[in-house]
């Protein structure tokens, strides 16, 4: 028996891979094996039955806590053998993609990381991802007998997911690592996640000065978005780094993305070109955010932006 | 201790132009990745406190840029710097570019920490670090903002998600950073001028006891093109007021607001 691997450290992330992992695996005669590993982790083992996994390998061994890449690729390896797996799909989340190499390194695999389109091609994975800081898009085939690919979150959906019989199984792992959590405490300041966002309004240099940033929070708040924004504005230290969007930062995909005061350099917008609308505020007309941008607003953000809050209180 | 930095030359990617979808890298000027830089001054600033030695370790690829690299780097401060320069080994992958990393830094006397950026300039992949800790055999800790090395461990902090987490590895250990751990430094003129009378060792494959065979490609690369965004492209220009009514009501009909 052969089955087809997924896993995350996010369930949500793990449930999306398990189902898309299920129409693969139906066109390669597959089988879908999901493993959840970490403390807690037998509590997601019914949603990635509902979404997919025919085979659920849960450990909660102590070596797993703080997902230390080593124990993780270990755990992984071993079930990865006892499954038979020829293909493994991780989420290319920070975690996710610290594992892929280590892992395919175990398994003597090929990987592709930051995954964000997979396809089957005449029974070929070929998995596509940003090239040369996001200029372009390369597509790529693995050869090796076992394949990983990290995907990013959101690439595939769960919605309408044909379930699997989400068997648990409690594999006999040898497990070790180096890594020892010292401390793990919650970010202050009501750290944000961007990669879930549904709307998002991205900030850039188009602001003055940090204090103007007032202007662009209080358009997020009247489109119930979340504040993005260029890795400049953090460099700045106007932002935290957990704001960032773009190739050193979230990878985002959220129905709206408004930038303002963004020039639209590739580093950042390969974190956002995947939103279903682009909105672009600024005030240079060849501006390249206005290339990648379904509505655009060629005008001085100062007076744009206030119009605009204004027009939306009345909506 | 001895810390080895592990640098990639990488094109620009602020200067790589599309021509016809395709990446033009004619002219395009390659530097040391900018993620590198940083590893390699976290990797400094730990051998100014707790002593020590910097090795830069590189592999010499088509491009053929590999000197200025290794003298930027040990302008900025690296002690040696170790380069694999071989005619097999100038189009990797990266499981084989991990391959003759690890097999280089095993040739080397002592390795107490190894740094690398969280990811090179151009594509990014994030493969190699990893690789290289597991053909080594050795802990790891990605993403770190902060790096601390003791006697025999180093202690990091990295923000994940919504938690700050601080990790302590044993040595030896690998580590990528991120860019806010640090602002790296620019060599002044008599550092780059020192550059050139350090240590730089040039190793071929067979030096390192590395088959060629092994870095046959496990991955094939079926094209690389810009990509093609189908948006609408509708501008609003005019009065503040009127742009602010066409755009809302635009989002409106959209359907992403006013629900």
């Amino acid at each position: 028996m052969a089955d087809l691997l997924v896993y995350s450290e996010k369930t949500q992330t793990a449930c999306e891979l398990a189902a898309k992992g299920r129409e693969f695996a139906q066109a390669l005669g597959l089988g879908v094996s999901a493993a959840a590993l970490g403390e807690g982790a037998a509590a997601a083992a019914p949603e990635l039955g509902a979404a997919g996994a025919d085979r659920v390998f849960v450990s909660e061994d102590p070596a797993l806590a703080g997902w230390p890449a080593d124990a993780v690729a270990a755990a992984l390896a071993q079930i990865a053998a006892e499954a038979g797996a020829t293909v493994v799909l991780l989420g290319s989340t920070r975690r996710g993609k610290e594992l892929a190499g280590r892992l395919a390194e175990k398994l003597g695999a090929g990987a592709v990381t930051d995954v964000n389109a997979l396809e089957l091609e005449g029974g070929e994975f070929v998995a596509a991802r940003y090239a040369f800081g996001g200029a372009t898009i390369a597509r790529e085939k693995v050869a090796s007998d076992v394949r990983v690919f990290a995907i990013m979150p959101k690439t595939f959906s769960n919605e309408g997911a044909s379930p699997g019989a989400g068997t648990v199984i409690t594999p006999a792992l040898q497990l070790a690592t180096g890594m020892k959590v010292v401390e793990r405490r919650a970010k202050e300041g009501g750290a944000v996640s961007l990669d879930a966002a549904p709307r998002i309004v991205g900030v850039g240099r188009g602001f003055g000065k940090k204090e103007d940033l007032a202007l662009g929070e209080e358009l997020a708040a009247a489109l119930e978005a979340v504040v993005g924004c260029t890795k400049s504005l953090a460099d700045f230290q106007w932002l935290g780094e957990d704001r960032i969007i773009g190739l050193s930062g979230a990878k985002t995909s959220p129905d709206l993305y408004v930038g303002v005061g963004i020039s639209g350099q590739v580093q950042h917008t390969v974190g956002v070109a995947s939103a279903k609308l682009i909105a672009a505020i600024n005030k240079d007309k060849e501006a390249p955010i206005f290339q990648m941008a379904d509505y655009g607003i060629v005008g001085d953000l100062y007076e744009v932006v206030p119009a605009v809050i204004e027009r939306l209180k009345a909506v | 201790m001895d810390i080895v930095v592990c640098v990639k030359t990488n094109p620009d990617p602020q200067m790589v132009r599309i021509r016809n979808r395709e990446p033009v890298l004619e002219a395009v000027p390659y530097k040391l990745g900018d993620l590198d830089k940083n590893a390699l001054e976290a990797a400094i600033q730990v051998r100014d406190a707790v002593g020590g030695k910097v090795v830069a370790v590189t592999v010499a690829e088509t491009n053929r840029k590999i000197k200025e690299t290794v003298k930027e780097a040990l302008a900025m401060g690296a002690d040696e710097a170790v380069i694999v320069d071989d005619p097999a080994a100038m189009t990797l992958d990266q499981a084989a570019v991990a391959t003759v990393i690890a097999a280089a830094v095993k040739k080397l006397p002592a390795c107490d920490l190894l740094l690398f950026g969280e990811g090179s300039s151009d594509n990014y992949t994030g493969q190699v670090p990893s690789r290289v800790a597991e053909k080594l055999g050795v802990p790891q800790v990605g993403y770190a903002r902060k790096v601390e090395a003791a006697e025999g461990a180093v202690r990091c902090e990295r923000s994940m998600d919504e938690m700050i987490e601080t990790l302590e590895l044993p040595l030896p250990a690998a580590v990528t950073v991120v860019s806010e751990i640090n602002e790296p430094r620019i060599p002044s003129l008599m550092h780059i001028m020192k550059a050139g009378s350090k240590p730089t060792q040039v190793w071929t494959l067979a030096d390192i006891g590395v088959d060629a065979a092994a870095l046959a490609p496990k991955q094939e690369v079926v094209s690389n093109l810009a990509e093609e965004q189908d948006r609408k492209h509708v501008l609003f220009e005019g009065a503040a007021a009127e742009q602010a009514a066409a755009f809302v009501d635009a989002l409106v009909k959209e359907g992403v607001v006013g629900r």
